[in-house]
């Protein structure tokens, strides 16, 4: 039940902020705020008492070993269930998204002052239906949250976002975000009834439940075809280059909590799809697809980082730098390695916060300076108090300095791919170079260099300056202890792990030899 | 004993790490005398902590310990830990970091003062030992690396320190990203040895190794060539070395601690940590001792026609560095590490005394505005003196001498006449940029201002370290020669005994010939000179060395400016573009339907006219055919 209740909680808070909005502005900040942690709480209780190492032992499909289930007929013709669960794949990411919920609760509390109780309602709707994402099993009502995810967001970027340059609207960005994931989605829908259709023909009963789709016969061609729909939801989630054309608008001009939620979580959602169904789903379509992912992921690593290199506008730069950095999530997803999917996992968490650091800060000089242009910025060094600092460290995570965690995450999927396509690592580390330049681009455009004025700007007040230190003091952590992570998600990345080498023996080879 | 030693060497690196943050959290609360005093404290301390250390590890008899505080990283077998090694090799790096850069700390406490960034300065400082530390006591490859990198970081922050001008800006940029092109090759190289010994462990790394490769195999000579790719961006060799001399635009004792005395040098460090896999690729072993003379060659030249003090020694300290290269190359680690040692010292009191002259001289560092200063700045001119003696390696008082001269015994002893013949040549350039660096500053007349109303430095912060240099550079500093053999192979030399007198006679010779023709054309054919650099072939020459034979436009040319276009090219994101394209054809169909609709009753019966009679022809005609 409690299961419910993380989803149900940010809806119901989000109800409630919006109908506060008559008590005052305070009341749905402070609702929200609640919400948030709350959920964030139940998440860490879950996690305490929970033990995710040793869920059923030797189990090797990665869905049937849940921590906690939850489920209700729904649509019984169909075989539709209410079906929700949760393992430590899903538990950590339910978490982030309580942490980042907080976090874009708070980088809003000065930022957003029009129609202040709507505007939360849709923050936690989203949040909502990103818990809903992580936690149904049910492949219909996984579609339902995915979609659910899609509204809220559309109104954050269209109502409360900013205006870019060279007639770069808000509106623009949000049809532009709503179209690409729709599409998407609709050809994840398509797939997923095709494979409930097929289950249909082989076992005579409609279902949509995960667990019993697992293990649909399929040829090989069909397999590839739905594997691909599914691939592609998650792809331009994710996203992957060249499906990435609505990610820099909608995270430009998206508010910053709606850059969070963006960077933080949604697009996390791909990951873990393509981690939760693509490839169990169909393993060995995965298999033989595994090349040509991974070499989309170097695609992606490179372009974003280029792309990032030539930037103006602050937030449109972080916003490539996140594709570079899905690039190697990408890899580290179809090298079928535990160590390289485990690394995913630290990357995710790392990129979350590295990446809503950096938008928080960019929201932050954007209060204070009113604009995102880097060409109207540089020598702030002296003249922003400690932002320019947490700058500095958030810059140095994104360029995966050695004890942050995007340095563990980064490094455990090129370590743990290296074996598999040793080649593709190759080249996907001289991404490395790329990040460092447009990372030290960003500091000596924003901060270093002469200084364009006159005058101090207002310094961080103690929230901001106890988010940045809060986000920072995780960076750090993780990046010197990841374990407690790397314990929760062990036994459910074995598990795809397990599912992916088992679909053929040959195929690894093949994958080394493609990368030759 | 041991026990305590291995609990206490935690404090060599949580002592500056605490320093750091106090500074980092202070929020600029800190007032220049408290910051500087928390700066120099935690390196003091951590100095202190080493000597005990240091008494400790001799008095257990030199047996190298461990200490794992916690596994960083476990899944499956990739468990790196965060687990510490001490024995003589990180022990003779430790001493070197800590004292000297207590030393450095020390005069730097001095040479800031007024400085209104100063707590910045000092974190970044502090940042810095601890890194350099974690670099050379990390017990495996994946915690050097985090030191690794995190010196690189630190040294761009200080090269960059300060950030008003855009042109510190870009050189901090420019140190950052070419040591990361070595790194990256570093980090494929770990990547490797993981894939191949599944541990990343350096001591059963290194165990290991000949069991797994056997010697000249094509996998250890490409592991040894990654190191090398990572070992020669972070210390500046060809043909990753172009950032070093762009690198003095940080204040100077940043120069002495970051660019001269110990990051510079860890890429000697990482390879004789790591012998046991070069000696598994001979070639590229012999390739390391190439690049070392090239590289010496190369910048020993180039500081022979700059005028900025501080490049000078940033070529002279390429040039050193080479040597240790030429060291490693014939195998002679030892020798490596104990001219890294003594390099230290000398250098680091060329860069200290390099400082007090520019203070002084109002932040004059051109040495044709300088000149006659020797008797306004005394001290400054006698670490000058013994710093330039012992880098000239003047024969049997200076430390510089010792450990050059094991150099290139043990080039001869390996029978790399090569390597040893360049290495001479070396040491007369050597001669002869030193000298001519100690002409222009000290001697002559004053040709500026600045010079003319220099102010000489006062005080203990100033002095002290100034003097303790001095000292560490004359042979007294040659007899804390670290005893090796435990951890480092037998250097070739030492089962050669021939030999070896007349060599020191030949290399003595070079290098008193070397001061003796720069005296000769510097003195007595100054005016012949000047007018030959100013024209002709001689100003080519001039030029050509100036630029450090022109790495840097070649470079410019081949990468750097296919970079800038690519990325200018790329910048409107031409995938998103093409999307775009979709979406325009689709409104430029809606317009043309759109028009028409233009709500006019007889457009619409025409049209539906026109169609029917259409749809009327081809249902005829299918019906007929």
């Amino acid at each position: 039940m409690i299961l419910v209740w993380l989803i149900l909680i940010p809806f119901i808070g989000g109800l409630l902020s919006w109908q506060a909005d008559r008590w005052g502005e305070k009341a749905p900040r402070w609702i929200a705020l609640a919400t948030m942690v709350v959920v964030l709480g139940l998440t860490l209780v879950l996690w305490w008492q929970g033990d995710y190492q040793l869920l059923v032992p030797g189990s090797e499909a990665g869905g049937s070993a849940w921590a906690l289930e939850w489920r209700v007929p729904w649509i019984a013709r169909f075989g539709i269930d209410i079906h929700l669960a949760l393992d430590g794949l899903s538990l950590v990411l339910i978490g982030l998204t309580g942490f980042l919920g907080v976090l874009a609760v708070l980088c809003s509390w000065k930022e957003i002052v029009q129609r202040i109780g709507f505007f939360h309602l849709n923050l936690l709707f989203i949040l909502g239906g990103v818990v809903g994402v992580f936690l149904a099993i049910d492949l219909f009502l996984f579609f339902v949250f995915w979609e659910m995810m899609l509204v809220p967001m559309y109104f954050l970027i269209a109502l409360w976002g900013h205006s870019g340059s060279e007639g770069k609207t808000r509106i623009r960005a949000a049809v532009k975000f709503f179209i690409y994931t729709q599409a998407s989605g609709l050809l994840m829908l398509v797939a997923i009834l095709a494979l409930v259709f097929v289950h249909h023909a082989a076992t005579g009963e409609y279902s949509f439940s995960y667990g019993d789709l697992l293990d649909t016969p399929l040829s090989d061609e069909l397999a590839m075809v739905l594997m691909l729909g599914f691939f592609l939801a998650f792809a331009v989630k994710l996203p992957v280059v060249p499906l990435h054309g609505w990610l820099p608008d909608a995270h430009a001009q998206a508010p910053t909590a709606g850059s969070v939620d963006l960077a933080g979580i949604l697009l996390k959602t791909g990951a873990y799809g393509m981690l939760r169904f693509a490839l169990p789903l169909f393993p060995e379509a995965s298999q033989s697809f595994a090349p040509i992912a991974m070499a989309l992921g170097v695609v992606g690593v490179f372009y974003g980082a280029v792309l990032a290199c030539g930037q103006r506008d602050l937030k449109r730069l972080i916003a490539y730098t996140s594709i570079s950095h899905m690039g190697f999530v990408l890899i580290g997803i179809y090298s079928g390695s535990t160590l390289a999917l485990q690394g995913v996992v630290v990357l995710m968490v790392a990129h979350a916060f590295s990446a809503a650091g950096l938008f928080i800060l960019s929201g932050q000089i954007y209060e204070r300076l009113h604009t995102r242009d880097m060409e109207k910025m540089g020598g702030l060094w002296g003249r922003l108090g400690s932002l320019p600092a947490f700058t500095l460290c958030f810059v140095a995570a994104s360029l995966g300095m050695p004890g942050t965690a995007n340095f563990i995450g980064e490094f455990m999927v090129l370590f743990g791919t290296f074996p598999v396509a040793p080649w593709t690592v190759a080249i996907a580390s001289g991404g490395l170079v790329l990040s460092a330049i447009y990372s030290l681009i960003l500091m000596q455009r924003v901060h270093f260099g002469p200084a364009q004025g006159e005058g101090r700007f207002r310094d961080l007040d103690w929230r901001e300056y106890t988010m940045m230190l809060g986000i920072l003091a995780l960076v750090l952590f993780f990046g010197l202890y990841p374990q407690p992570l790397l314990d929760t998600t062990d036994e459910v990345m074995a598990g795809v792990q397990g599912l992916f080498s088992a679909a053929g023996p040959g195929v690894t080879a093949f994958v080394s030899g493609g990368g030759r | 004993m041991m026990e305590l030693a291995m609990q206490l060497l935690t404090l060599t690196f949580l002592l500056p790490l605490a320093g750091t943050l106090i500074l980092a959290l202070s929020r600029g609360r800190l007032g220049e005398g408290s910051s500087a005093f928390v700066g120099v404290l935690s390196v003091g301390l951590a100095a202190l902590v080493t000597a005990i250390v240091a008494i400790g590890f001799v008095n257990g008899g030199g047996q190298a310990a461990s200490l794992t505080l916690w596994t960083w990283i476990q899944v499956g077998d990739f468990a790196p830990t965060i687990g510490l090694a001490l024995d003589a090799l990180s022990l003779t790096m430790l001493g070197v970091i800590t004292g000297v850069g207590f030393l450095i700390h020390l005069f730097a406490a001095w040479y800031m003062q007024g400085d209104t960034g100063i707590t910045r300065f000092f974190a970044y400082m502090n940042l810095f030992v601890f890194s350099m530390v974690l670099l050379v006591l990390g017990d495996n490859l994946l915690l050097l690396f985090l030191g690794w990198e995190g010196v690189g970081l630190c040294s761009y922050l200080l090269i960059g320190y300060y950030y008003e001008r855009s042109a510190n800006g870009a050189a901090a940029i420019k140190a950052f990203i070419v040591t990361r092109i070595g790194d990256v090759f570093l980090a494929i190289g770990l990547f490797l040895m993981f894939s191949q010994f599944g541990t990343l462990d350096i001591q059963t790394m290194l165990a290991m190794a000949p069991t797994v490769w056997a010697e000249g195999e094509g996998m250890a000579q490409l592991a040894a060539l990654l190191i090398l790719g990572g070992a020669l961006g972070k210390s500046a060799q060809l043909p990753l070395h172009t950032w070093l001399a762009d690198a003095m635009a940080g204040p100077t004792p940043v120069s002495a601690l970051i660019h001269a005395a110990t990051m510079v040098t860890a890429g000697v460090y990482l390879i004789a940590r790591l012998h046991g896999v070069f000696e598994l690729a001979p070639d590229v072993l012999y390739l390391v001792g190439v690049i070392g003379a090239l590289t010496l060659l190369m910048a020993g030249f180039a500081a022979l026609a700059q005028t900025d003090i501080k490049r000078i020694l940033a070529y002279s300290t390429m040039s050193q560095i080479g040597y240790m290269f030429l060291a490693l190359g014939v195998g002679a680690f030892d020798a490596a590490i104990f001219h890294l040692m003594t390099h230290a010292f000398f250098k680091a009191l060329l860069f200290l005394s390099a400082g007090a002259v520019i203070v002084s001289c109002h932040h004059e560092q051109d040495i044709r505005q300088l000149g006659g200063l020797w008797r306004r700045l005394p001290l400054p001119y006698a670490g000058f003196l013994m710093g330039g003696a012992a880098l000239a390696a003047l024969p049997l008082v200076t430390a510089g001498f010792y450990s050059k001269d094991e150099i290139l015994w043990h080039a001869l002893a390996a029978n790399k006449g090569d390597l040893l013949v360049v290495g001479l040549l070396g040491a007369f350039l050597t001669s002869l940029y030193t000298l001519r660096l100690i002409l222009g500053t000290f001697h002559g007349e004053m040709k500026s201002d600045n010079a003319r109303t220099a102010e000489p430095g006062t005080g203990l912060r100033h002095g002290v370290p100034l003097v303790v240099l001095a000292i560490l550079s004359t042979f007294l500093g040659a007899w804390l020669e670290p005893s090796l053999v435990a951890v480092l192979p037998v250097s070739p030399g030492e089962a050669v005994a021939t030999g070896h007198t007349a060599l020191e006679l030949v290399a003595s010779a070079v290098a008193l010939a070397g001061l003796g023709f720069g005296a000769w054309l510097f003195l007595v054919k100054g005016k012949w000179l000047a007018s030959h650099v100013a024209r002709g072939p001689g100003a080519m020459l001039w030029h050509l060395w100036h630029q450090a034979w022109g790495f840097d436009r070649v470079f410019d040319r081949l990468l750097v400016q296919p970079f800038r276009h690519l990325v200018h090219w790329l910048r409107g994101d031409l995938i998103d573009a093409l999307f775009n394209l979709v979406a325009a054809i689709v409104r430029l169909l809606s317009a043309g339907v759109t028009r028409v609709q233009t709500g006019r009753l007889r457009t619409y019966s025409t049209s539906m006219v026109f169609g029917a009679t259409v749809v009327m022809l081809v249902l005829v005609g299918g019906y007929l055919l």
